[in-house]
């Protein structure tokens, strides 16, 4: 117990982020830690999947914490096992007792999963989706999808289990489910849909072999499926409807159970908002918080780190959106292809452990879809070459020169040439958004007036 | 477009076999036809439809995991004679990881069970299970004194026959099976490789050969106008440098350890 403590206090000291070094040690010193303070809390939630953890683990925190919940998290990104436990040494007094009435929300790695579902016995799990995504480092997706089904199979049989039936692969775990089953998704088909170019990585059910059909899909495999063998997208008992775009974001309409679906008025832009707040309203109600305060919670979102995150520096704009793998980027890049619109970009690749060394996703994402929306390009990171080509190819301007794979060179090259009064929108993977956050928060004019929308 | 014949395209299995960015292989291609003039088109063949060869200049087919490889085993099969009989009349074909394993005679997967391949290539691959680690990394090979540079990512060890020719000499990862230096292979006018990247925008001559090979196999003479390929060879350059860089770190490494242990 002190050692995590200690190890949190001295990491603190030498200056490093000391978000994952803590519970690193205490992992080894103290096995059964993470399940005896996990054991104090009054809930656990885990939320897990490809895409969309984070927000949907930070609107699922401010639902709760407006229900009068107090919310433990951990940190954007370190959802590893260790990155829980930090949480949790963290939040325990000195006699290594946790307050009372804390509800924990878990962003947990997919591959970390059954591991951490087993260490915190959780009162509620919840599954975004499920696709490609750095193969590199999580292997293939059916490894993935055994792992959670194992998971699943091992959760206490009161444990609630929150799934987009959306996603056929996400769908079909109910079958390694044993507790109450909380099922969401969009019923409203005009809400977007999914070009050709877009891939799908669910292409046949598993069990039965048969092929997974679509009478409507809105993004990458997210769709109204059903088998020619009789398998069909289950009824969803948080559903969301009228989905259109709204004074700041999305607007659409909230259906919880049985009840009367109530307006939402989300300030985050794109149809993967409107599912991480689905995910996130299902998994509240699943803890019990009525659909009143989910929606005005929900009205209240401010972007997670990077994520569609606006800032002020210097009296520029800024706005980061995060993308690291085919489907995330297609849908952050959807938010930038308005009917006319045109945007200054600084596109960043990396291809350290946490982006995924292996970079060649950039080649499956539809760019072709963004060239005719870029007011002007800029690019940056250490697979700047690749990244050049792939865009050469999908028809973007010539991006600005000399390329500089160094991040703050390409930054100040992008700001000194955007012009006045425009916005410059910065798509980085996970170590370059990283750095260029670090970045323009060392910049001058940028402390005062930070804002976040 | 100029009087120049079509290049047709024709990809295997593409909602199936296209993991690692695979679709920027005809995308090269077509790419590198059209800024010569040559007109290009893609076809796709999916399971269930005849493959019409007579039409076809080149054929394309991706990676897949074990499930999607198991998906297409029994209709590729059902086009092995077709296949042999266009790797015997000079056809061009590249075949890319998951299909580059089937494109051999077998593949013993994950689980032990066996996957019968076309036979284009002679070769066979097994998996040693889940024990073992994968090969997963950025590769760097020489291929007819140039460099052939791109990430692989396969399970399966794949063991060249005698007389199979290699595509390639590993420089830097794994290639065929990480024991005897052979990346890829290559018999007639049929390509098949480890490397994705996707390998063709990354690596023009490649692209280029298949692109003469198949004008010459139309009767042409198969030279091909030079293209301005800054942005091809500085993504070459930068993935020769990573791969090379990080196999250096890699062999430190494991020389520390060697030391440690």
């Amino acid at each position: 117990m002190w050692a995590g403590k200690l190890t949190r206090r001295s990491t603190r000291l030498l200056g490093a982020g000391g978000t994952a070094l803590p519970g690193l040690l205490a992992e080894r010193l103290e096995p059964d830690l993470a399940r005896g303070l996990a054991a104090q809390l009054e809930a656990a939630v885990l939320v897990t999947g490809t895409n969309g953890k984070t927000t949907t683990s930070a609107m699922l925190s401010r639902i709760l914490t407006r229900a009068g919940r107090r919310v433990l998290h951990n940190r954007a990104g370190s959802n590893l096992m260790r990155g829980v436990l930090s949480s949790l040494i963290e939040a325990a007094g000195a006699d290594g007792r946790l307050p009372a009435g804390l509800v924990g929300v878990f962003e947990t790695d997919e591959a970390a999963f059954e591991e951490v579902a087993a260490a915190v016995r959780p009162q509620a799990v919840l599954f975004t989706n499920l696709m490609r995504d750095q193969l590199d480092r999580y292997g293939e997706i059916d490894a993935i999808a055994g792992r959670w089904g194992r998971a699943l199979e091992g959760l206490d049989s009161s444990a609630r289990v929150v799934l987009n039936i959306d996603d056929p692969l996400i769908s079909t775990l109910e079958r390694s489910a044993s507790g109450p089953l909380v099922r969401f998704g969009i019923n409203d088909t005009s809400a977007g849909t999914a070009t050709e170019a877009e891939l799908a990585d669910a292409l046949w059910d598993p069990e039965s072999g048969d092929d997974f059909r679509y009478a409507h899909r809105f993004y990458a495999h997210l769709g109204h499926w059903h088998t020619a063998g009789g398998g069909r997208r289950p009824a969803p008992q948080v559903a969301v409807s009228e989905v259109a775009p709204g004074e700041e974001g999305m607007r659409f309409r909230l259906r919880i159970g049985e009840s009367e679906a109530l307006p939402v008025e989300l300030p985050a832009e794109g149809l993967y908002s409107v599912y991480n707040a689905l995910a996130a309203a299902a998994a509240a109600s699943a803890l019990g918080v009525g659909g009143e305060t989910i929606a005005a919670a929900l009205g209240e979102h401010r972007a997670a780190f990077g994520r569609q995150e606006s800032l002020r520096v210097g009296g520029r704009k800024v706005r980061i959106l995060l993308g690291k793998n085919p489907a995330g980027m297609n849908q952050a890049l959807r938010t930038l292809q308005a009917e006319g619109a045109r945007h200054h970009l600084l596109v960043i690749l990396n291809d350290g452990i946490a982006d995924g060394t292996d970079v060649s996703w950039i080649w499956d994402t539809d760019w072709e879809a963004q060239a005719g929306h870029c007011a002007s390009l800029t690019l940056g990171g250490g697979r700047i070459a690749e990244l050049a080509l792939r865009l050469e190819y999908a028809g973007f301007p010539p991006a600005r020169r000399p390329l500089s794979a160094e991040i703050g060179a390409a930054l100040a090259q992008a700001l000194e040439g955007l012009p006045r009064d425009a916005e410059l929108v910065i798509l980085p993977t996970y170590t370059g958004l990283i750095e260029v956050r670090g970045l323009l928060g060392r910049m001058p004019g940028a402390s005062e007036l930070w804002e976040t929308a | 477009m100029s009087g120049e014949a079509a290049i047709v395209v024709d990809v295997l299995y593409p909602d199936l076999l296209n993991l690692y960015g695979d679709r920027g292989n005809a995308r090269a291609l077509v790419r590198r036809c059209e800024a010569r003039g040559i007109d290009a088109a893609v076809r796709r063949v999916d399971i269930g439809d005849e493959w019409d060869d007579a039409g076809c200049d080149i054929v394309l087919v991706g990676g897949g995991q074990d499930r999607e490889q198991r998906r297409v085993e029994a209709d590729l099969l059902r086009r092995g004679g077709q296949l042999r009989d266009w790797r015997d009349s000079g056809g061009v074909a590249l075949a890319v990881c998951g299909g580059y394993q089937l494109f051999g005679r077998s593949y013993r997967g994950i689980d032990g069970e066996i996957m019968e391949g076309v036979g284009v290539f002679d070769m066979v691959t097994v998996h040693p299970g889940p024990s073992v680690s994968r090969c997963v990394g950025n590769v760097a090979a020489l291929w007819e004194g140039e460099t052939l540079v791109g990430f692989e990512n396969h399970g399966g060890r794949s063991y060249l026959n005698a007389g199979q020719a290699a595509l390639a000499e590993v420089v830097a990862g794994f290639g065929n099976n990480g024991g005897d230096g052979s990346e890829g292979a290559r018999v007639g006018n049929c390509f098949g490789t480890y490397l994705h990247g996707a390998v063709l925008p990354n690596n023009p001559r490649l692209a280029d050969r298949l692109i003469s090979l198949a004008l010459e196999r139309r009767g042409g003479d198969g030279a091909l106008a030079p293209l301005d390929d800054e942005a091809e060879s500085r993504a070459h350059a930068e993935a020769l440098h990573t791969a090379l860089h990080r196999s250096e770190q890699g062999r430190l490494r494991s020389a520390l350890q060697a030391l440690r242990g």
